[in-house]
């Protein structure tokens, strides 16, 4: 059992608060990835869990035991690092075995679980070279085989991913995603890749200058993302923001047209994804400005009411810059945020 | 690329400018090598040939300068000394300087700057005219007239270079592979012996072997600092109004060849030692 | 450890060692200079400025600096620059260039004895050419001009190494996008040097020129080989004044004149070439 609590953790840089008050619990074999932009303390927060960096304030438990006074080596941690630090002067093998030797291991089985680990992320025949000698996506296989040969209770990635090509980062995705289910470890995983995030999280924690703004599944993020931040930072394009003003209960003005939604006295704003709206009779008007076919489907950059409003739309459609499209917006879809608070109103 | 158009316009000035450019690193090179050859070939010319005139521009490969340098009284002990004082300065100011350069290029603490700043106020420093006051308080210590001594003034010489070109080495070592290192068992320590030192040996050696050479090149503060047991320089200096001309060209010689080889064991971290240790 | 200890830890040796050898002799010195046995006083000063020697003394060591330093700087951009288009042979004529680096000005000032001495290699080549058909002594106190000559041939000779180290450093640091961008505009390779090199190198510039303007004013070794005692410089007498004439008082003050002589250059160069904040690369 390796649950992981973080505890009202947070980090000060000098004058600067790097983490506020930070509050989560990972379950045993739980994937959890961190996603923010760079500078929102994801990767602040991965390495106070690793022991590489002190928090001023709160605890981190793993297992039920607290770790956080303990240096990387007795917390029961793997870590693959953004540059993968394989290190030069050992050989693929002695990397891969170096935990193991460090725990004073007995050679055959050191040997027998860097055969098993190299097996595992395909780098079977490169075990006698050096790192020099490997192209990107070996040294990240050895990063992560090097981590894996631990049989660690924990495993926490640092964006390793991210100096892959893309080509490389998609297949490297669903791979890491099927040999950390089967390790049955418990998982941390950075990355500011929403798409990484999205494939391969059990629970993805979004953070914002500091602070969790939502911890929630991958589908729950997007359809119910629970802050403005979340709503523009996932899905690509993001998600479209329109003023609405009450006409009183219950009934809204959002870009001339009457809607339905909650029942307050505030001005809110509406929002709904480009992809949740469909060609209609009825509904927002919108000014095409530009028009992007991407194949799958029509990206159309649109004006409503002076507002930037994005729609994706079936590739078949003909959409022409200045052509007034009439969009409804997919009624269940439709989400409204407060903008003093940012949060979403139910 | 950039040839291409200048390639057509003008290949006469092209190829003009190519030999100025190619005479220009021929008559540098000869700038730096001539004059060693001109002490080489006094070096091995007997001590009659090398008083003589005209000169012959060939070595005549006789052993007779260098043989009447190893017999000249205290010439070899003068040798030794050499050898042993910058021996001295070599792990003195490795084992001093290392352990500030790792600190300076891992942490950030209260007083960096101001350390920084030490560290450059020394190397901006006519050092060796602290072995004046030095002279005196070694001989309150004992330390007068001693290799060890006298060590100690030029480690205070290499120090700087030690910690800059050791902070410029340990800087060059991604942080990442010590912290990865701690994550798979290691402590502070044997993250430090099992994967740093390993990787910057060669840049340490080379540093080490800089400070040698600071040492085994001084000549001010070891001619004051040393009276009986003169190091080969002092000796050199001490006795340049009386010695004859074949025992100073032999005596030069000697100087310079571990310069040669130096030069050629370091030349691979010469620039990115300066490079750093720079800012 | 503690890692807000550590570090402290790990430079405690170098700060004692520097206070020990470094600042406590420096206030040794300071004091010594400053005091003939009883309190305060300036005799020391008094004695070595008025004494005759000493306005040629300054003399010669600050017309060498002058001489030396700007044609080791113009030598040291010329050999980098070149050493920076090298393809093939660079390693090479590199060790080459940089084989000075290590060695002494004592060495430096033996070589070129074998070359200046009355027997020497000079007196050889043109009694070979027929221009002499006996060996002339060249550094007496006849040729003044042929002493300062000699003696600053061999520094340039022999320090021109480290400020070519220092610049072809300082020029790898400079990305080569720089160049090309500046190409695309149409700059000619002399606008390139001047426009591009010049400015970016400054940092490297800086450390090259305190360096050795520092070095210029220790001068010492090479004058005591080439010339003894025609040309007198201020290292030489402060030397002399400790082991001749046994008077370290004097010595002292000669020290604390180099001293601020150093550290007033060091503080103008820097001060001339200092970078603006956040225009380095």
């Amino acid at each position: 059992m390796a649950e992981i609590q973080i505890k009202n953790v947070a980090k000060t840089f000098g004058a600067y608060q790097a983490l506020h008050d930070i509050n989560l619990t990972i379950q045993d074999q739980e994937f959890m990835v961190l996603l923010g932009a760079s500078g929102c303390g994801k990767t602040t927060l991965l390495r106070i869990v690793a022991g590489l960096e002190t928090a001023t304030t709160g605890e981190v438990w793993i297992g039920g035991r607290r770790i956080d006074h303990l240096p990387p080596k007795d917390r029961g941690i793997a870590m693959v690092f953004q540059n993968y630090a394989v290190f030069p002067h050992l050989t693929v093998f002695e990397n891969i075995g170096f935990g193991l030797r460090m725990q004073k291991l007995p050679n055959d089985e050191v040997k027998r679980r860097v055969e098993r680990t190299a097996e595992l992320m395909h780098i079977e025949q490169l075990l006698k070279r050096y790192s020099g000698e490997l192209s990107g996506g070996q040294r990240q296989r050895v990063a992560v085989a090097r981590a894996l040969a631990m049989e660690p209770d924990v495993i926490l990635m640092d964006e390793p991913l991210s100096n892959l090509d893309a080509l490389l980062r998609m297949e490297m995705r669903a791979e890491l995603k099927g040999v950390l289910a089967e390790s049955n470890t418990t998982a941390i995983y950075v990355t500011h890749d929403q798409v990484e995030a999205m494939s391969m999280a059990d629970r993805i924690s979004v953070m914002h200058q500091g602070k969790i703004v939502q911890a929630a599944s991958p589908i729950e993020v997007y359809r119910n993302p629970a802050a403005e931040f979340v709503a523009g930072f996932i899905g690509n394009p993001p998600m479209n923001f329109l003023p609405a003003t009450p006409s009183g209960n219950g009934k809204w003005t959002v870009g001339g047209q009457d809607m339905n939604g909650p029942v307050s006295s505030e001005t809110l704003k509406f929002a709904i994804r480009p992809e949740d709206l469909r060609p209609s009779e009825t509904g927002l008007k919108a000014t095409a400005k530009v028009v992007e076919p991407l194949g799958a489907h029509l990206l159309v950059t649109c004006d409503v009411e002076g507002a930037l409003f994005r729609a994706v739309l079936d590739s078949d459609m003909t959409v022409k810059p200045g052509d007034v499209l009439t969009l409804a917006p997919q009624t269940d879809r439709v989400r409204w945020f407060n903008p003093e608070t940012t949060l979403a109103v139910a | 690329m950039t040839s291409v158009t200048t390639d057509v316009a003008a290949p006469d000035a092209r190829k003009a400018g190519k030999f100025v450019y190619v005479t220009a690193v021929v008559l540098l090179c000869a700038w730096v090598l001539v004059p060693i050859y001109f002490l080489l070939i006094n070096t091995l010319s007997s001590p009659d040939t090398v008083n003589s005139f005209p000169k012959p521009f060939w070595p005549e490969f006789d052993l007779g300068s260098l043989t009447f340098f190893a017999g000249f009284a205290g010439m070899l002990t003068a040798l030794k000394n050499s050898i042993l004082v910058a021996g001295m300065t070599m792990i003195m100011s490795i084992v001093i300087g290392a352990p500030a350069g790792y600190a300076l290029s891992r942490f950030d603490f209260r007083g960096k700057e101001l350390f920084r700043l030490l560290i450059l106020l020394t190397r901006a420093f006519p050092l060796p005219l602290l072995a004046l006051p030095l002279a005196v308080m070694f001989i309150q210590t004992g330390l007068d007239d001693t290799v060890f001594g006298l060590a100690l003034v030029h480690t205070t010489l290499a120090i700087p270079f030690a910690v800059l070109i050791t902070f410029s080495l340990f800087s060059g070592i991604p942080i990442e592979l010590e912290e990865a290192a701690w994550t798979l068992g290691c402590t502070r320590l044997t993250a430090f012996t099992k994967v740093v030192l390993p990787l910057i040996l060669p840049g340490i050696t080379a540093s080490a072997i800089f400070a040698f050479v600071i040492s085994w090149n001084e000549v001010f503060a070891a001619a004051v600092l040393t009276i009986e047991n003169r190091t080969l320089t002092a000796f050199l200096l001490q006795n340049l109004d009386t010695s004859p001309l074949h025992l100073k060209f032999a005596g030069g010689f000697i100087l310079v060849v571990p310069a040669l080889i130096f030069i050629f064991a370091v030349r691979k971290y010469l620039f990115a030692m300066w490079g750093i240790a720079n800012r | 450890m503690n890692a807000r200890v550590l570090p402290y830890v790990l430079i405690l040796p170098v700060t004692l060692f520097l206070c020990l050898f470094f600042l406590y002799p420096f206030l040794l010195v300071s004091k010594q200079a400053f005091s003939t046995g009883s309190g305060f006083t300036l005799d020391n000063f008094r004695e070595v400025t008025s004494y005759w020697k000493f306005p040629t003394t300054l003399r010669n060591t600050f017309l060498l600096a002058a001489a030396v330093v700007p044609v080791q700087l113009a030598l040291a951009l010329l050999m980098a620059t070149m050493v920076n288009k090298m393809q093939k042979g660079r390693d090479l004529i590199l060790y080459v260039w940089t084989i000075p680096l290590g060695i002494s000005d004592l060495a430096a000032g033996i070589i070129w004895l074998a070359i200046f001495e009355q027997s020497g290699f000079l007196n050889s080549m043109m009694n070979g050419l027929g221009i002499v058909d006996k060996p002339v002594n060249l550094l007496t106190f006849q040729n003044p001009g042929l002493v300062f000559l000699a003696i600053a041939l061999a520094e340039i000779w022999r320090a021109t190494a480290i400020m070519l180290v220092i610049l072809v450093a300082g020029i790898g640091l400079i990305p080569k996008e720089y160049y090309e961008a500046a190409e695309v505009f149409g700059a000619s390779p002399w606008k390139r040097f001047t426009r591009i090199t010049l400015p970016l190198l400054r940092p490297s510039l800086q450390t090259a020129l305190v360096l050795r303007v520092i070095l210029a004013f220790e001068i010492f070794a090479v004058v005591a080989a080439l010339g003894g005692t025609l040309f007198p410089v201020l290292m030489g007498e402060t030397y002399a004044y400790q082991f001749d004439l046994l008077n370290s008082g004097a010595a002292a003050a000669m020290a604390l004149i180099i001293l601020a002589i150093s550290i007033g250059f060091t503080l103008i160069i820097l001060r001339l070439l200092r970078v603006p904040k956040g225009a380095t690369i």
